[in-house]
């Protein structure tokens, strides 16, 4: 264990670089296009990049439980971005011409943010008890709510964006802390919650049953673990995070439509991906879905600033996340 | 051409945290059958790895035919005519017979410059091997309609097609019923006659001694020596497994049964044709064993009782008060616990760590602040547990795939110790598992009794019922068929119970 004292081999190096290969990437990334681009290592740039990355890691938190317990939740980004349309509409400015709720008083904004929490954790109890209690595959059970929630939110919304919002809510989702532009709220709310989630995932008895069920299924209800019960509270946890996300999503951006979310699930589950968790179950650090996201919008920010069109920015993302992957899955691979 | 037909010399693989071999070998003459012995973790399955191109060697050398062998993975191997039935089967239950022997082999047919697969070679080829080989199976059969024992007979077939000149079998019989032991070593004789080289690693002695010219032991990793089968008992083999004298193969039974502690009036299974009308107790102190014969629905009783299937009518009394199991949960609140039967698919939990693994039923008895993990307390649960048990692990942190199947029980002993259980039930807690690691494990056993818990022992070995139980159930066709104790209890008589309804 005393590693200090150890001479430090080739093979370490070479092992460390491996290990690492997606962090040594990332800060390579950042130092060449930072020479190339010095305003790209700018207190605006870093708060451009914390704020976009905040909402990712909290959607991604939120789906990384269905990805251990060897589910997942392709209802994630329309619940986003229902949540961003429900948080909009209820924070509109009251003289804004096209308010939607022209009767609707002022509404306190923690009020908003806890009722979306509660409204949605709901729908996340609807995907838990479709896939916990009549066994239907994850996969097809979310990939049912996202229709559903898309037809839901096209009706709120009368497939009109929505905009006008409340300046207070907007100064939360774009302001930072103490004025210092480089600490965005945005960057503290999703630091929190990510502290929040690795409490649970490492310290509680919930976090462990739900690698023990990711891990293997029928040890775990063996060993007295309420399976059923804790696969609900992944997804209810999951959705109530999307609610949060949404939220922040909405004021961020200004305005919403409802088309705002689409294709974040995919995002959220890349980023997991990069970052370490597996997808047989099992595993998943919270650090490594933080790295897993910051590297995707690291690389997009990155690839803005050189100039990159949009079209080629995905094919480069497509390539980073099996390249990646391709990297990381060495630590887990048995070695033969 | 030497003397040999494979020659494997200081052979050694490290995994990390094990040095699984340390300069093993082993020398195969042809036209032998040739066992490989050793405890659970010596290393046997990883040597055969290692020729059948599964794992890579890190040093030493193989001559084949007296020519170096290096083979990269188990193509190559089985092009070389090296054949290996592994100890897990790897069936594709919805493809039929003839696909699954030729599984990654079809025999093609050209047709307009376009290869297709030759169906009717491949089903005529495999009827004409399962002929050969006395096994009374259609080709065109799907696998999935076969028994599990059957799917073995046609794994060896598989093994066999190829005409290999060593053919590895690793516990090739741990799911065979007698009558098919017999026709599996009439295939080992045929196989021997044509000049293979058969090496064949069981823990089961008699088979030894039955059907092996020349037996390898290994310890440790280690090479022990290798010695005429002719010359060896069944005791010197053990000896020379476990490096030390084995007196005693059970713990002395001192016991002194109290009240009754467990009582299971008429329990009835869901499903017609399982369990019916099962009624037994238990004392404080006692270990009940439950014999019977594959299919006499003993594990699915046990489970039943657990929560993990459903009954229709019965009752259970814990301390003499009824009480309602309708999930392990239930049954665990009221200190019942169920050591499974299935290690990998209900026991362990494979990439999770040794703490995880012995801790996962207990984490609510670890709180501090009603909430969070008491991890120190954790920690020592785990450390306690290794040390009292023996487990060997090169860290608390280890995944548990990378231990033994001994160890790997252990650890799952540990799992239930951890949870103070009154009412231990141990659906064949030493299958698998090597001579040294079952006398401590019956140790366990035999101390949790004397603590006062009631045990109840599944096992299909009858010198195991017979050696540790204190009384013995036996069961056939799903119904109770009688208990014996005392005097009564051998082999004679619980054979004669296990079959009475049949």
């Amino acid at each position: 264990m005393t590693k200090s004292t150890k001479k430090i081999t080739g093979a370490d190096v070479k092992g460390f670089i491996l290990d690492n290969a997606v962090i040594i990437m990332m800060v390579a990334v950042a130092v060449v296009v930072g020479i190339l681009h010095p305003n790209f290592i700018s207190a605006y740039n870093f708060k451009n990049l914390i704020s976009n990355t905040a909402v990712r890691f909290i959607i991604a938190l939120g789906v990384s439980g269905c990805l251990i317990t060897k589910g997942t939740d392709l209802s994630a980004g329309r619940q986003v971005g229902f949540a961003a349309c429900i948080a909009a509409t209820l924070l509109q400015r009251s003289d804004y011409a096209q308010k939607v709720f022209t009767k609707l008083p002022e509404l306190p904004i923690a009020a908003v943010v806890v009722g979306l929490i509660i409204v949605f954790s709901l729908i996340g109890l609807i995907n838990g008890l479709i896939i916990a209690l009549l066994n239907v595959p994850p996969f097809i059970a979310t990939l049912g709510m996202q229709t559903v929630i898309y037809g839901f939110c096209l009706v709120f919304t009368g497939a009109q964006p929505i905009g006008g919002l409340r300046t207070d809510y907007t100064n939360i989702c774009s302001g930072s802390l103490f004025g210092i532009t480089w600490i965005p709220y945005l960057g503290v709310i999703a630091l929190f919650v990510g502290i929040l989630m690795w409490v649970m995932y490492n310290k509680t008895p919930h976090g462990k049953s739900i690698y023990a069920i990711g891990g293997n299924e029928n040890s775990a209800e063996v060993s007295g673990i309420n399976v059923r019960k804790v696969k609900i509270m992944v997804y209810m946890t999951a959705s109530a995070l999307y609610a949060l996300a949404g939220f922040l999503l909405g004021g961020k951006a200004g305005g919403t439509s409802a088309s705002l979310g689409q294709g974040y699930e995919l995002i959220a589950i890349a980023g997991c991906t990069i970052g370490g968790v597996s997808s047989n179950g099992g595993i998943g650090k919270v650090g490594g879905i933080l790295v897993g996201v910051l590297v995707f919008e690291l690389l997009k920010i990155a690839m803005q600033f050189m100039g990159v069109t949009t079209a080629y920015t995905y094919v480069v993302q497509g390539l980073v996340i099996v390249i990646a992957v391709a990297f990381d899955i060495r630590k887990y691979v048995a070695k033969k | 051409m030497s003397e040999y037909l494979l020659e494997m010399t200081d052979i050694s693989k490290s995994f990390p945290g094990v040095k699984a071999l340390d300069n093993a070998c082993l020398r195969l003459r042809p036209g032998t059958v040739h066992a490989l012995m050793g405890e659970n973790g010596a290393g046997k399955s990883t040597l055969m790895k290692c020729l059948f191109g599964v794992y890579t060697r890190d040093s030493g050398t193989i001559l084949y035919e007296g020519e170096p062998l290096n083979v990269h993975n188990t193509h190559d191997a089985l092009v070389r005519g090296i054949a290996m039935v592994q100890q897990e089967l790897q069936p594709i239950p919805d493809r039929s017979i003839a696909e699954n022997i030729y599984c990654g082999k079809y025999p093609v047919k050209k047709y307009l410059g376009m290869k297709f697969v030759d169906h009717k070679k491949m089903n005529e080829d495999t009827q004409a091997l399962l002929d050969r080989l006395n096994m009374p199976f259609d080709a065109k059969q799907k696998l999935g309609t076969l028994s599990a024992s059957q799917m073995q007979l046609v794994e060896i077939a598989k093994a066999v097609s190829n005409n290999a000149k060593v053919v590895i079998m690793d516990e090739p019989t741990s799911s065979l019923s007698l009558k098919e032991v017999d026709t599996l070593f009439d295939i080992i004789r045929t196989l021997r006659d044509q000049g293979c080289g058969i090496i064949y690693i069981s823990h089961k002695m008699q088979e030894i001694l039955e059907i092996s010219d020349e037996v390898t032991i290994m310890r440790d990793g280690q090479y022990i020596g290798t010695w005429p089968a002719s010359e060896l008992s069944t005791d010197d083999i053990i000896t020379k497994m476990v490096g030390r004298e084995l007196t005693d193969l059970y713990p002395p039974k001192i016991s002194s049964p109290g009240e009754v502690a467990f009582e299971v009036t008429d329990y009835t299974s869901i499903d017609p044709k399982s369990f019916k009308d099962v009624s037994f107790s238990v004392r404080e102190g006692e270990i009940l064993g439950v014999g019977g014969l594959v299919g006499a629905q003993r594990t699915e009783l046990m489970e039943a009782i657990f929560g993990l299937r459903s009954h229709t009518t019965g009752e259970i009394k814990l301390h003499g008060k009824t009480i309602k199991i309708a999930s392990p949960t239930d049954a665990i609140s009221n200190g019942i616990a169920l050591l499974t039967e299935d290690r990998r698919g209900s026991g362990i939990f494979g990439v999770l760590s040794v703490e995880d693994n012995i801790s996962v039923a207990s984490l609510r008895d670890y709180l501090k602040f009603r909430a969070f993990l008491d991890e120190k307390a954790l920690a020592e649960l785990t450390e306690e547990n290794i040390g009292k048990l023996s487990i060997k692990t090169p860290s608390t942190k280890t995944q548990i795939q990378n231990l033994s199947g001994g160890n790997q029980q252990k650890v799952i002993v540990s799992r239930w110790l951890a949870k103070d259980p009154d009412i231990l039930i141990m659906d064949e807690p030493t299958r698998g598992i090597d001579v040294g690691a079952k006398y401590e494990i019956y140790c366990i056993i035999r101390d949790l009794a004397r603590e006062g818990k009631s045990i109840i022992m599944v096992s299909s070995e009858m010198g195991e019922l017979i050696g540790v139980a204190d009384r013995i159930m036996v069961m056939c066709d799903g119904r109770v068929s009688g208990f014996v104790s005392g005097d009564d209890m051998n082999q004679e008589k619980i054979m004669e119970l296990a079959v009475s309804f049949m």
